[in-house]
């Protein structure tokens, strides 16, 4: 039964994805419509603005009928890179990777190695981990540390009018309208949001950061 | 009497086995079931990204992948005449834009696609103040970025073109975490 509705659910999930092929967030061919399609990323002052708040977004353009058999995949890795010396190559980073229902947070820790390889760094003490909320149920959020996790299903924060940019670009119109169309309302993401004390990623200053999808 | 014993030992043997079940199973790392969980082996880059929509308007669509797998450090070097000329095609009349910055200087700052973030206060990708220094979720990102490209010296250029007249999310954010709306 659980089968079958994952099946289900993939199948609505690839018939969204042709449905609008060309959206934002799916931007490249070899990721575009799977599970390691980044659509977005956040950096901002926590409520607690000691903290700073990371925000992953993967799998765009979710309808709710869809999200429902939405997962995360246990090969893919989220990683938070942040560079703290300007010269743009991570010097901490935060990985999040997924086992049996739930996120397992590693970091902030300086990686092993930088650039396109990683190795999931298990020893750091920081880090935590967190039940993946279940589509329909109340955001599960756990905290250790100083710092909060969450994985599961939201509504896509992000808004454009997507599809007249499209049109502009096609040479199909001359500008926006007024008033424009959320291409994105109404769809869902899958969410993995990581609240971290300041004084784990370099305290003050300026940071720079990114956000990688990577699959063993 | 040696059997005795040997259940005894056996007995024990089972209650520590059990004991010792019971304690890693409460293991951080371990499953369900108290084996420790695998993290290892080398996962490899498919998607990054730092900036709102810079591989969807600047890269080309054969290039599209290759950005995903260029590393920061070296995506100046490797896509930053490509940008520029992607600017021009979208903006003949590109002179400089409200940043001052003239069209290499403009494309410089974007083709390395990495957030610029302060951890010393307020973090908005602009709020008419502050310049990049964040990303927070009211941001209207797209309008910045067309005003930043279309909208001249001034932001005054190509009216029709700097804003989508889409100024909000559709639902509204929450004020503590996890800060994104629930699902549709």
């Amino acid at each position: 039964m659980k089968n079958l509705k994952t099946i289900l659910g993939m199948g609505i999930l690839a018939a969204a994805s042709f449905f609008i092929v060309a959206a934002d967030h799916i931007d490249a061919p070899a990721v575009q419509g799977g599970n390691s399609d980044i659509t977005d990323f956040y950096a901002f002052q926590g409520n607690n603005t000691d903290n700073l708040v990371f925000v992953a977004n993967v799998q765009g353009l979710l309808s709710p009928a869809a999200s429902d058999g939405a997962m995360f995949d246990e090969n893919v890795l989220i990683e938070f890179n942040i560079d703290t010396t300007g010269d743009n190559v991570e010097d901490l980073v935060i990985q999040a990777i997924p086992r049996n229902g739930k996120m397992y947070f590693f970091g902030p820790t300086a990686p092993s190695q930088t650039g396109l390889s990683s190795m999931i760094e298990t020893t750091p003490a920081v880090g935590g981990v967190v039940d993946i909320t279940p589509y329909g149920t109340n955001a599960i959020t756990s905290t250790k540390a100083g710092m909060s996790f969450f994985a599961g299903p939201r509504d896509d924060p992000f808004f454009m009018d997507f599809a007249q940019y499209s049109e502009i670009i096609a040479g199909n119109a001359t500008g926006f309208n007024m008033p424009g169309a959320d291409t994105f309302a109404g769809t869902n993401v899958m969410s993995v949001i990581v609240e971290v004390p300041k004084s784990m990623i370099g305290g003050s200053g300026t940071i720079k950061t990114w956000v990688e999808s990577k699959r063993k | 009497m040696k059997t005795i014993k040997n259940i005894k030992v056996l007995v024990i043997a089972l209650a520590v086995s059990l004991t010792v079940f019971n304690c890693s199973k409460n293991e951080a790392n371990d499953d369900m079931y108290g084996k420790p969980l695998d993290f290892s082996g080398t996962y490899t880059q498919e998607d990054q990204m730092g900036r709102p929509a810079i591989n969807t308007v600047f890269v080309s669509s054969g290039d599209k992948d290759m950005f995903n797998v260029t590393v920061p450090s070296a995506q100046n070097a490797a896509f930053q005449n490509k940008f520029e000329a992607q600017l021009l095609a979208l903006n003949p009349d590109y002179t400089t834009n409200a940043l001052t910055f003239d069209a290499s200087t403009f494309t410089g700052a974007l083709a390395t696609d990495v957030l610029t973030v302060s951890l010393d206060g307020k973090t908005t990708f602009f709020d008419g103040v502050n310049v990049l220094t964040g990303r927070a979720l009211n941001d209207d990102v797209i309008s910045v970025e067309l005003l930043l490209i279309f909208g001249g010296p001034d932001g005054s250029e190509k009216p029709n073109l700097t804003d989508d007249n889409v100024d909000a999310n559709d639902k509204t954010f929450l004020t503590s975490f996890p800060y994104l709306a629930s699902p549709w």
